[in-house]
C-alpha cells in the first residue's frame, strides 16, 4: 500500500510565542479603546447633566464670586474637548481628582474601598460556582426528575425573588433569631483598633497576620451578605451548567465514550463537564464581573463599605470625580475579566489555541 | 461450539409522546468469527441493533430479547457494571464521525489510553507503548506526533483511524461498525476499509458492519442481513445477492446503477405496505 498521507495531518503552528504576542497586542489595542469610550462617554454625561460641579463644592449659598473662582480653578471655564484631554491626562498619570465628599484622592478612595467589594464578590463567586456547578451537573444528569425540578425552583427562587428582601430576611434569621451571624458591617468595632490591614483584603490581611479571632470575626460577618451573592451567581452558575452539560451528554464522544467502557460518573465529570467548562468559563467570568461592580443593595443592606456603596453615595452628592473614577474601575475591572476568560479559554479549549 | 453472538427477537422501542416506537421488531441471527453486515434505509433499525448490542441504547429505550448472549453470557441479565467492563475490552463499536465522535479537549493518544487504562492495570509507559503500536497498525506513519494531536488537527481518515484504534487496543473479540465509512470521502474510505479489512482477518474478531451501502456491505463481509422497518426481511450470503427472494431486497438491487446499461431515470423503489407487516 502506499505511503498513508501525512499531509492530511494538519501542522501544529510552529510559531507559538510570536502568536502569542500578537494576542496580546490585539488585546492591549482593544483594551486601551474600550477604556477610552468608556472614558469618554462618562466623562460627557457627566458634564450635560444638571450639576454644577462649582456649587457641588461650594454650596448653593456661596456668594457668586466664590463660585466664579471656584469655575476657573476647576477649568470650567475652558471647551469640553480641553477639559476631557485635561482629564485624560491626569487619568493617565493615575490621577483621578480629589472626592467632593470624602476630600481624599479619588483613587485613594477607590483603592480603600474596592477591595471590600472584591472580597465580597469573590466569596460569592466561589460560593456560586462551589455549589452551582455540581447542581447543575446533576439536574442535567437526573433530567426531567426531582432533583431536575428541586434545581429548577432553587434557581428560579434565585432569579425572581429581590435580594434586599432575601437579604433583610436572612439578617432577621441568622441574625436577629439565631444568631449565628454577626451584625452588618465588615468586622467588630473592636478590631477596627487592634486589627491594621496591609492590603485592604481583611481575610487575606488577618490570615497573613495569624490572627484567628479577627478572620473568625471576619467570616461571621462576610458569611452572610456572601451566601446571599453566591446564592444569587448559583442561580444563574447551575441553571446554564444544567444546559451546557445536556449538550455535551448529548453529543457522540459521550456514545463513544460508553462504548470504551468507561464508568458514567468519569463520563460525566471528566469528558462532559471537561467539554462544558469552556462556555462555563465565560458564564463565571461573567457573574463574577457583575458582581465586582458593586452589588449596591446588598452593600446597602449589610453596610459594606464597598465599590457599590461608595458609587451611590458619590452620586447622590453629585460627586462626579469620583464616579468617574468608580466606572473607569469597574471598565477596567470588565476588561481585565474579559482578558482572564480569554486566557482560560485557550488553556480549556485546543481549538482556540492553534489560531 | 456457542456461536460469539447469539440474538433471538430483539426488540427496541422508545416510549414518545404520541405513543411508542418500534425501532427494531424481532431481530434474530447469530454471528461466529465472522463478518456480518447489516443493510437497510435509514430508520430501519439497524442502528440501534447494534447500540442494543452494545448496552448504548438511550435511557428511556426499552430492550427486549427472547436471548441476547455474548457467548454463553445472557447481555440482559448480567448486572451494568460487568456489562460496562465488557464493553472496550471483548465489545468494541466504532462510530460514523470521527468529526463528533471523538472528545474534541482530549489528545488523541490519551483517548486510546483512557481504552487500555479502564480494562488493565498498566503503567503509563507501558500504555503509551502500546497506543503507538496500535497507531502504527491503522497505518499511521508517525504515531509519536499524532499521539499528541487533538481531534480538529487531524484528517476525518486519520480520525477515523484514530477512532479504530481506540476501539480495538483492548483486542475485542466483538466489533460493531456502524457505518464507519459514511462520514470520509470515497478515496478514504477505501483506506480506512482496508485497515479495518486487514485487523479484522489478523485478529479474527466477529465484525457487524452497518451501513446502508448494499453494495459496499457485499464486497466486505461473508453474510448480509437486510433490514425494512425495524426486521429482518432477508439474510443472504454476500456471493448470492442476486438471488434475493424479497421484493424490498429486488427493488434496492434494481435500483443500482449498471455500467454499460443505459436507464434513465433510474427505478425508483416502489414501497408496499405489507413488507413492513
Amino acid at each position: 500500500m502506499a505511503p498513508m498521507d501525512t499531509s492530511a495531518v494538519t501542522r501544529r503552528p510552529q510559531r507559538r510565542v510570536p502568536a502569542f504576542a500578537s494576542a496580546l497586542m490585539r488585546f492591549i489595542v482593544m483594551a486601551a479603546t474600550t477604556l477610552l469610550g468608556l472614558l469618554a462617554v462618562t466623562f460627557f454625561i457627566g458634564r450635560v447633566i444638571p450639576i454644577d460641579p462649582a456649587l457641588a463644592i461650594v454650596g448653593d449659598r456661596a456668594p457668586q464670586h466664590v463660585v466664579e473662582r471656584i469655575r476657573l480653578e476647576l477649568g470650567l471655564d475652558l471647551p469640553l474637548y480641553q477639559q476631557f484631554w485635561i482629564y485624560l491626562k491626569q487619568v493617565a498619570s493615575g490621577d483621578f481628582g480629589t472626592s467632593v465628599l470624602t476630600t481624599n484622592p479619588v483613587l485613594t478612595d477607590i483603592l480603600r474601598v474596592f477591595p471590600a467589594t472584591i472580597e465580597l464578590a469573590t466569596v460569592g463567586t466561589i460560593i456560586g460556582a462551589v455549589l452551582g456547578i455540581p447542581l447543575g451537573v446533576l439536574a442535567a444528569v437526573k433530567r426531567g426528575s426531582i432533583a431536575d425540578q428541586v434545581v429548577r425552583v432553587i434557581g428560579l427562587v434565585g432569579y425572581s425573588v429581590p435580594i434586599f428582601w432575601l437579604g433583610l430576611l436572612a439578617l432577621v434569621l441568622f441574625y436577629a433569631k439565631l444568631g449565628w451571624v454577626a451584625y452588618p458591617g465588615r468586622m467588630d468595632i473592636v478590631y477596627e483598633y487592634t486589627f491594621t490591614p496591609t492590603t485592604g483584603f481583611y481575610l487575606v490581611d488577618a490570615i497573613w497576620q495569624g490572627e484567628w479571632d479577627v478572620v473568625r470575626d471576619l467570616f461571621r460577618h462576610i458569611i452572610l451578605p456572601g451566601a446571599l451573592l453566591g446564592y444569587f451567581s448559583l442561580a444563574y452558575i447551575s441553571r446554564m451548567t444544567r444546559s451546557f452539560m445536556l449538550n455535551e451528554l448529548s453529543q457522540e464522544y459521550i456514545v463513544a465514550a460508553r462504548a470504551k467502557g468507561l464508568s458514567e460518573a468519569r463520563i460525566i465529570w471528566f469528558h462532559a463537564l471537561r467539554n462544558a467548562a469552556v462556555p462555563l468559563v465565560t458564564v463565571i467570568a461573567l457573574s463574577y464581573a457583575g458582581l465586582l461592580e458593586g452589588s449596591v443593595l446588598t452593600e446597602t443592606i449589610f453596610a459594606w463599605p464597598g465599590l457599590g456603596l461608595y458609587i451611590t453615595n458619590s452620586l447622590q452628592n453629585a460627586d462626579m470625580n469620583a464616579v468617574l473614577g468608580g466606572t473607569v474601575v469597574i471598565g477596567a475591572v470588565f476588561v481585565g475579566i474579559n482578558l482572564l476568560s480569554d486566557l482560560l479559554y485557550r488553556t480549556l479549549d485546543p481549538r482556540t489555541r492553534s489560531r | 461450539m456457542t456461536p460469539l453472538l447469539t440474538v433471538e427477537d430483539l426488540r427496541v422501542s422508545f416510549p414518545t409522546r404520541t405513543g411508542t416506537v418500534d425501532a427494531v421488531r424481532g431481530v434474530s441471527f447469530s454471528l461466529g468469527r465472522e463478518r456480518l453486515g447489516i443493510v437497510g434505509e435509514s430508520g430501519s433499525g439497524k442502528s440501534q441493533t447494534g447500540r442494543a448490542i452494545m448496552g448504548l441504547t438511550p435511557n428511556q429505550a426499552d430492550v427486549r430479547a427472547k436471548k441476547l448472549l455474548f457467548g454463553d453470557m445472557d447481555l440482559l441479565a448480567m448486572p451494568p457494571k460487568e456489562r460496562r467492563l465488557l464493553r472496550g475490552k471483548r465489545l468494541a463499536m466504532i462510530l460514523q464521525d470521527p468529526k463528533y465522535s471523538l472528545n474534541p479537549v482530549m489528545t488523541i493518544g490519551l483517548q486510546i489510553v483512557e481504552t487500555l487504562k479502564t480494562h488493565e492495570r498498566i503503567s503509563s509507559k507501558d500504555a503509551r507503548a502500546r497506543v503507538l503500536q496500535m497507531l502504527e497498525a491503522v497505518q499511521i506513519n508517525d504515531p509519536e506526533r499524532v499521539f499528541d494531536l487533538y481531534p480538529h488537527e487531524v484528517s476525518g481518515g486519520m480520525g477515523q483511524r484514530a477512532m479504530i484504534a481506540m476501539m480495538l487496543v483492548c483486542g475485542p473479540d466483538l466489533l460493531i461498525a456502524d457505518e464507519p465509512t459514511s462520514a470520509l470521502d470515497v478515496t478514504v474510505q477505501l483506506e480506512v476499509l482496508a485497515i479495518l479489512d486487514k485487523l479484522v482477518a489478523e485478529r479474527g474478531m466477529g465484525l457487524i458492519f452497518v451501513s446502508h451501502d448494499l453494495r459496499l456491505v457485499s464486497t466486505f463481509c461473508d453474510r448480509v442481513l437486510v433490514m425494512y422497518a425495524g426486521r429482518v426481511v432477508e439474510e443472504l450470503s454476500s456471493a448470492n445477492l442476486d438471488q434475493a427472494q424479497h421484493p424490498y431486497t429486488q427493488g434496492l438491487l434494481n435500483c443500482l446503477p449498471h455500467i454499460g446499461s443505459h436507464r434513465h431515470p433510474l427505478p425508483v423503489l416502489e414501497r408496499q405496505k405489507e413488507w413492513a407487516e
